[in-house]
Parts: C-alpha cells; sequence; structure tokens
C-alpha cells in the first residue's frame, strides 16, 4: 500500500514547527523557525520541512494546522485545530500512559487533562504573561544571559532568592534591583524558575494533576523549571527531546486521522 | 430578509420601553425618579408609585452600544480605579454628569462623520463593493460621527442658543443615555457588595438620599430565621424613609398588588427559561441575556408578566412547529457562566456560532426567578443573589440547570469586573467537572470594558473546548 504523508503545522507566538509523518507512525522530517505568527517564520518552516523530506504539498496527503496562527494557513492547511487536543494527542504519541500535559509556550499556560490519548479537560492562563516563555525571556534579556543557558546557571544557585509571580513588569524591576543589590545570578535565576513553576503548578491543581505527567513546549528544556515544577508538584514530569514539536506531531496525527475517515 | 420578531419579543422590548419613558417623563413633570440596584425589592418602590431605573441595566446598554470604554475612562479621570467593575465605572461617570455624544463642528454645527464607522456598501447583487485601495467602501447611511465626551453641567452652564441645543441634541440618542439623573437611591448589596460604595459615591456626587439594604454573604444553603428578622427590619426601615420621602403613606393595596405581579413574572420568567431545556433548544440562549431588562427593570409590572406569558406562548408554538432563532444548527450545548462581554457580543458569538455550540444555561434564571408568598418569604428571597449564597448553593443551582438543560460543556467568563463571581469560579469549575464529567473553559473578559477582552484567547479556548466535548462525546460512545 502506497504510504500515506500527512504535516502538522504548530504556528506559536514566538516559533513555527512542523512535523511530517509517514503513516501517522513514522517522523519523516521536521523544521523549527524561531519566529511565530505574523512573520516569514511558518513558511519557513513549511519550506524546510518539505525539502528535508523531498515532497511537494501535491504529495501530502493532509495538512492540519495549529497554535495561534492556525487561521492564518486557509488554502494551504486542510484543516486546523486548536493547539490543546494537538498538544494532548502528541504528548500521547511519545509517552502512551501520559494523563496530564503541562504546556508552556510563548504566551501562555496549558494544563490538559488526557485520557485515553486525548484532551478532556483543560486550563489556560488568563491575560497576564507571567509564567509563560516570553516571562523567561524578559529576565534573560535582564540578565544578560541566552534563554537556553537558565537552566544550567539556575542549577548553580546556592541560596533562594523570591522573585514575584505576578506580573511580569513588577518581576523584571524585582530582578533589576536584586542585581542591583549585588544578589548572584544563578541565584536570581533560581528564584525566577520557582516563580514560574509556582504560578503553572497553581493552574495546574485547579484541572488536577494524575501520573504520567508530560511537559511539552520549548521551555520544557528548562530543567530548571522542569526541577521546581517537579518539587511543586510533588510529581515526576516526563519530557522529550521533541519537546518543541509536540503541538506540530499531535497536528500531524491528526492530519492522519482526518485522512482515514 | 430581516429576522423576524415574535410577538412576545416585541411585547417585550415595548415594556422596557415605556419604563424608561415613564420616567423621562416623569422627570420632566417635576417627579422623583430613583436608580435602584438590581435586586433591591422592587416592590417598594411600586407601592410608592415611584419611577426607577436600573444603573446596572444601563451600564450594560451602553457596553453594548459600544459606549463601554469612553464612559469607563470619564470614571477613571474623576479618579475611580480601573479595577472598579465597568457598570459601576459608567454609571458613576453618569451620575456626574458626563455623555457619550457625536461629535459636531461647533461653527457649522454639523456632525463630523468617522471614516471608519458603518457597514460595508453592497451592490445590487448583495457583493461588497470595492474601493480603489482594495478595500471595502462603507456605506454612507450606515456611518456615525466620532464619539466624544460631553458634561451635561458644563451644556446646563452654556447662554441658550442653537449651540447650547446643538449639544443637547449631540447626546447619543438610545435610551441608556438619556436616563434622567437620580433623586434617590435604592441600593441593596445582594447582588455585590461594590454596589455599597457605588451608590454612596452616587448620593454624595448628586447630594440625594440613599435608602440601603445589607444582606450580608449567607454561609449556610438555608436562610437562617435571624437573617430574615434582619433583612424583614430593614424593610420596615426603608418604607418609613420612602415615605418620608414622597410624603405620602405606604400603600399595602399597591404593595402586595406589586408583589403579586413580580410573583406572576417571576414564574413565568422561570417557564421561559426552561424552554432551553429542549433538545435542540427554540432559541439561543444569548436571548435570554437580552430579556434581562425586563426581569431587572419591570419585575413589578404587570405588563413585563404579560409580555412573558406571551412569549411562553410564542415558544410553545416553536417547539409545535420546530424551529428556532438559532441561527445555525445546535451541535453542542453550554452552560455560560457570568455575565455576556456586553462590547464584544459579536466576537462571543463568531466561534460559537462557527462550531454549533448553542448557550442552553445561564444562572440567571434561578437568580431572578424568585416566587415567594409573605414578607418572611421575600425577605429570604432577596437573601439569595448569584454573589450572597454559599459556594455550595451556587454549585447545586449551575448544576441543576446543567442537567437540566442537558450541556455539554461550561464556558466560564472570568469577568474583570466582577471579583466576587469570577473568585470562586476556578472551584466551581472543579466540581462541575468532577460532579457532572464535562469540559469547562474559562476566559478572561468584562462585562462592561472592552479593554479587558482578546478574540483570539476567546476563540481558542471556545474551540478548545468544542474538542474536548467531542472527545468526550466519541468516550461516551465507546
Amino acid at each position: 500500500m502506497e504510504t500515506i504523508y500527512t504535516l502538522g503545522i504548530d504556528i506559536g507566538s514566538t516559533a513555527s514547527k512542523c512535523v511530517m509523518l509517514a503513516d501517522g507512525k513514522e517522523i519523516v522530517a521536521k523544521s523549527l523557525i524561531a519566529v511565530g505568527a505574523g512573520t516569514s517564520g511558518p513558511q519557513r518552516a513549511i519550506d524546510a520541512v518539505l525539502e528535508a523530506a523531498g515532497k511537494t504539498r501535491e504529495q501530502i496527503a493532509f495538512v492540519l494546522a495549529t497554535g495561534y496562527g492556525r487561521n492564518s494557513l486557509e488554502g494551504f492547511a486542510d484543516h486546523q485545530m486548536s493547539e490543546l487536543s494537538c498538544h494532548a494527542r502528541g504528548a500521547a504519541f511519545l509517552f502512551p500512559q501520559v494523563r496530564t500535559v503541562v504546556d508552556i509556550g510563548g504566551q501562555d499556560v496549558k494544563i490538559l487533562r488526557v485520557e485515553n490519548g486525548a484532551m478532556t479537560n483543560f486550563q489556560m492562563n488568563d491575560k497576564c504573561a507571567a509564567g509563560t516563555g516570553r516571562f523567561l525571556d524578559v529576565m534573560a534579556r535582564v540578565l544578560e544571559v541566552d534563554v537556553n543557558d537558565l537552566g544550567t546557571l539556575g542549577a548553580k544557585s546556592t541560596k533562594e532568592v523570591a522573585i514575584s509571580s505576578t506580573c511580569t513588569v513588577f518581576a523584571e524591576s524585582e530582578v533589576i534591583s536584586q542585581l542591583a543589590q549585588g544578589t548572584d545570578k544563578c541565584d536570581i535565576i533560581n528564584g525566577i524558575h520557582k516563580s514560574v513553576a509556582g504560578r503553572v503548578a497553581g493552574l495546574a491543581h485547579r484541572v488536577g494533576v494524575q501520573d504520567d505527567v508530560v511537559m511539552t513546549g520549548g521551555v520544557a528544556q528548562n530543567s530548571g523549571v522542569v526541577n521546581a515544577l517537579q518539587e511543586q508538584l510533588g510529581h515526576t514530569i516526563h519530557t522529550s527531546p521533541l519537546t518543541q514539536y509536540v503541538g506540530a506531531l499531535g497536528a500531524a496525527l491528526f492530519a492522519y486521522k482526518k485522512c482515514n475517515k | 430578509m430581516a429576522k423576524e420578531v415574535s410577538p412576545g419579543v416585541l411585547a417585550l422590548r415595548k415594556v422596557v420601553d415605556d419604563v424608561h419613558a415613564d420616567a423621562r417623563k416623569a422627570k420632566a413633570e417635576g417627579k422623583l425618579v430613583g436608580w435602584s440596584s438590581s435586586k433591591f425589592p422592587c416592590e417598594l418602590a411600586a407601592a410608592f408609585d415611584l419611577d426607577v431605573m436600573y444603573p446596572e441595566n444601563q451600564a450594560a446598554g451602553i457596553a453594548a452600544n459600544r459606549d463601554g470604554e469612553i464612559m469607563c475612562q470619564a470614571a477613571e479621570d474623576l479618579g475611580f480605579d480601573n479595577d472598579i467593575c465597568g457598570y459601576a465605572r459608567i454609571s458613576l461617570a453618569y451620575a456626574a454628569g458626563k455623555r457619550a455624544a457625536r461629535k459636531f463642528d461647533p461653527e457649522t454645527l454639523e456632525y463630523i462623520i468617522d471614516p471608519n464607522s458603518g457597514k460595508p456598501l453592497k451592490d445590487e447583487n448583495g457583493k461588497v463593493v470595492m474601493g480603489e485601495d482594495g478595500k471595502p467602501v462603507k456605506d454612507p447611511k450606515t456611518q456615525q460621527p466620532y464619539t466624544v465626551l460631553v458634561d451635561i453641567h458644563e451644556i446646563e452652564a452654556m447662554p441658550d442658543g442653537p449651540l447650547k441645543d446643538k449639544y443637547w441634541e449631540s447626546v447619543k440618542p438610545y435610551r441608556q443615555m438619556r436616563i434622567p439623573q437620580p433623586d434617590f437611591l435604592l441600593c441593596c448589596n445582594n447582588i455585590c457588595n461594590c454596589m455599597t460604595k457605588w451608590y454612596e459615591n452616587i448620593a454624595r456626587m448628586c447630594n440625594i438620599p440613599l435608602i440601603m439594604i445589607d444582606i450580608p454573604y449567607n454561609n449556610t444553603v438555608e436562610v437562617h430565621d435571624s437573617n430574615v428578622a434582619y433583612v424583614r427590619a430593614q424593610f420596615d426601615a426603608a418604607i418609613k424613609q420612602l415615605e418620608e420621602l414622597t410624603g405620602k403613606k405606604f400603600d399595602e393595596k399597591k404593595f402586595e398588588q406589586a408583589c403579586a405581579n413580580a410573583n406572576r413574572t417571576a414564574s413565568a420568567w422561570l417557564r421561559v427559561c426552561d424552554y432551553l431545556q429542549y433538545k435542540p433548544a427554540p432559541y439561543s440562549g444569548f436571548d435570554l441575556f437580552n430579556h434581562m431588562a425586563d426581569i431587572v427593570t419591570a419585575r413589578a409590572k404587570v405588563q413585563a408578566a404579560e409580555a412573558f406569558e406571551l412569549l411562553e406562548k410564542d415558544l410553545e408554538q416553536a417547539i409545535k412547529e420546530g424551529t428556532t432563532t438559532t441561527p445555525f444548527p445546535e451541535k453542542y450545548r453550554v452552560m455560560f457562566e457570568g455575565i455576556p462581554c456586553w462590547p464584544k457580543l459579536p466576537d462571543l458569538f463568531k466561534p460559537l456560532k462557527a462550531n454549533g455550540v448553542n448557550v442552553t444555561a445561564v444562572v440567571y434564571a434561578p437568580a431572578f426567578g424568585f416566587v415567594y408568598e409573605d414578607l418572611d418569604g421575600m425577605a429570604r428571597a432577596y437573601y439569595k443573589a448569584p454573589n450572597s449564597v454559599c459556594i455550595e448553593q451556587g454549585v447545586a443551582w449551575r448544576e441543576g440547570i446543567c442537567k437540566d438543560n442537558k450541556v455539554d460543556g461550561v464556558l466560564v467568563h472570568y469577568n474583570r469586573s466582577c471579583k466576587p463571581w469570577s473568585g470562586y469560579m476556578a472551584e466551581m469549575q472543579r466540581r462541575f467537572t468532577a460532579d457532572l464529567g464535562i469540559p469547562c473553559a474559562g476566559f478572561d473578559g468584562d462585562q462592561a470594558d472592552p479593554r479587558n477582552f482578546n478574540a483570539a484567547q476567546y476563540e481558542t479556548r471556545v474551540q478548545g473546548l468544542v474538542e474536548a466535548m467531542e472527545q468526550n462525546a466519541a468516550n461516551k460512545e465507546g
């Protein structure tokens, strides 16, 4: 039987990700461009994934778009779904026992309840950006460190520093005042991780945390946040090297399901 | 084709129009006009034949007419914090004499049209006419002047003449922007505690009497006899204050008639609400929000009872004929928790329509559908408002409606204007899912201030809710 290729595209607020699947099982190609909705990122991510797989749009049986910019792909994508369902589906593909998904994206936080591999309930953050990826970006900029190094630097902390979790702007000024007082950057970073974890844990408790807990999205690469959240939730958190692609993976899986309908 | 409006809906619209017209007429004739909180016992004012306006209902109308932001900002300019309820801010700005008005040129007295306003112009085939810039051309007939803020006290101080007349004329003509200034206030804090300070501020601002009925938060499902006695005593005090205010004696017959009317209206309202139990529902739950104006402003009027009874007949007919006012096939049924974002109704409705989601349950039904037999019963009834009851009672009300009205999910409005209501929703959401096995989605918004709502965030949450409801249905089917 001929192989069916499906493509999932996740256009977030800060990055564009694509995953191409063969027969809904095997990842053929993936791409990530570090800019999201409203930029050239989505098109570049699509071009990159098609090139990596050596395919054209016509050879893809079904394209499903998700993420904040999902509606911008009308005409290219066959269908669009919310990133909520796609993250749940992608996480369940990587971790079949998953019951709770924590996704920290660029501008929102999602806690998903997953049953039999599908999302049945969820909680999202309010309008405030505290506790999101953007919050970490802002803090890294103030601290003059690369956002990707936050995990390693935070691990070197020796002293507890409390950073507010209520507002990005207030937290930023707290960080500045800590720096002015000569507080060690690593301690501040550790405080920031705990602040993010506190915010996310509060949201997670609303849905109820059940094992297995999987964390998805770019922030899952930050071991500092993962460890702090693990501590606050009292549950082991599973992550995958594909963490940034989970939404796009879920979209590609849903695309395959649509083909078989 | 214009949407056909049923006789019941037309009657309900007339009732509210008449309430407003009567109040304007009373004011013009030098009679007293009061402002009242939505769940102050209106039966008391009716016993004195008093004309009463309802600032909450007024603020909702102003917000729906897209003037919420300018009025909220006007209140903030007066020094009120933007964390205060949007209804309160609109009302406080209005009480201070601020009005949304149409901008005009003081030289020519011609209105200045906002080029961004209006609907797209359509040709004879119904196609949108595009301009040279590639953008749709606006239909000049639908274009409106810019909105500006005016102050009635400043207008009053102007010398008589065409300019002054034009300023009066420029005040937006819809009824909520034309309610008379108050001569007295009737405040009951059963609906929310912000009400107390809100009305105290108006009383000081306008230097008018405030009649207050305090209903403390009730920690138990039952209303204790001592609480009833506390409220009864306040009813007596309010009657005395109204006697002093009007110079009239309390008319027991009129009071009894008002109570009978209020009970009849409430019963009819509850029966109308119950029609949402039909699957598919004969109307969109959003219609109920519109009928709130009647249940709030005219509860003790026989015309309101008659109009709701007429609507009931329309609905009975709709069931027989299998028709509905919902402009899409009903695929999912949800409870909408909280007050709608009045300034953003089209944004609120769009993703619901796109996904076939009908609102078939709202918590307003029990909140305003209370029936009582005597004065003690009336005190007990007024004790039970959405924000004065304990969480167990609140959950029981809502879960009852969810079951009766067969909902598949709950859409929760975390209303920035209403901290008491939104504050307990996280726990309520948890209980709905645990007790009823249905998904819930929350979104941030505001009942009157459009700055607190984001359409893209809302859309994602609605889509998530739809996908979760779909999954739930699939799981149930096995």
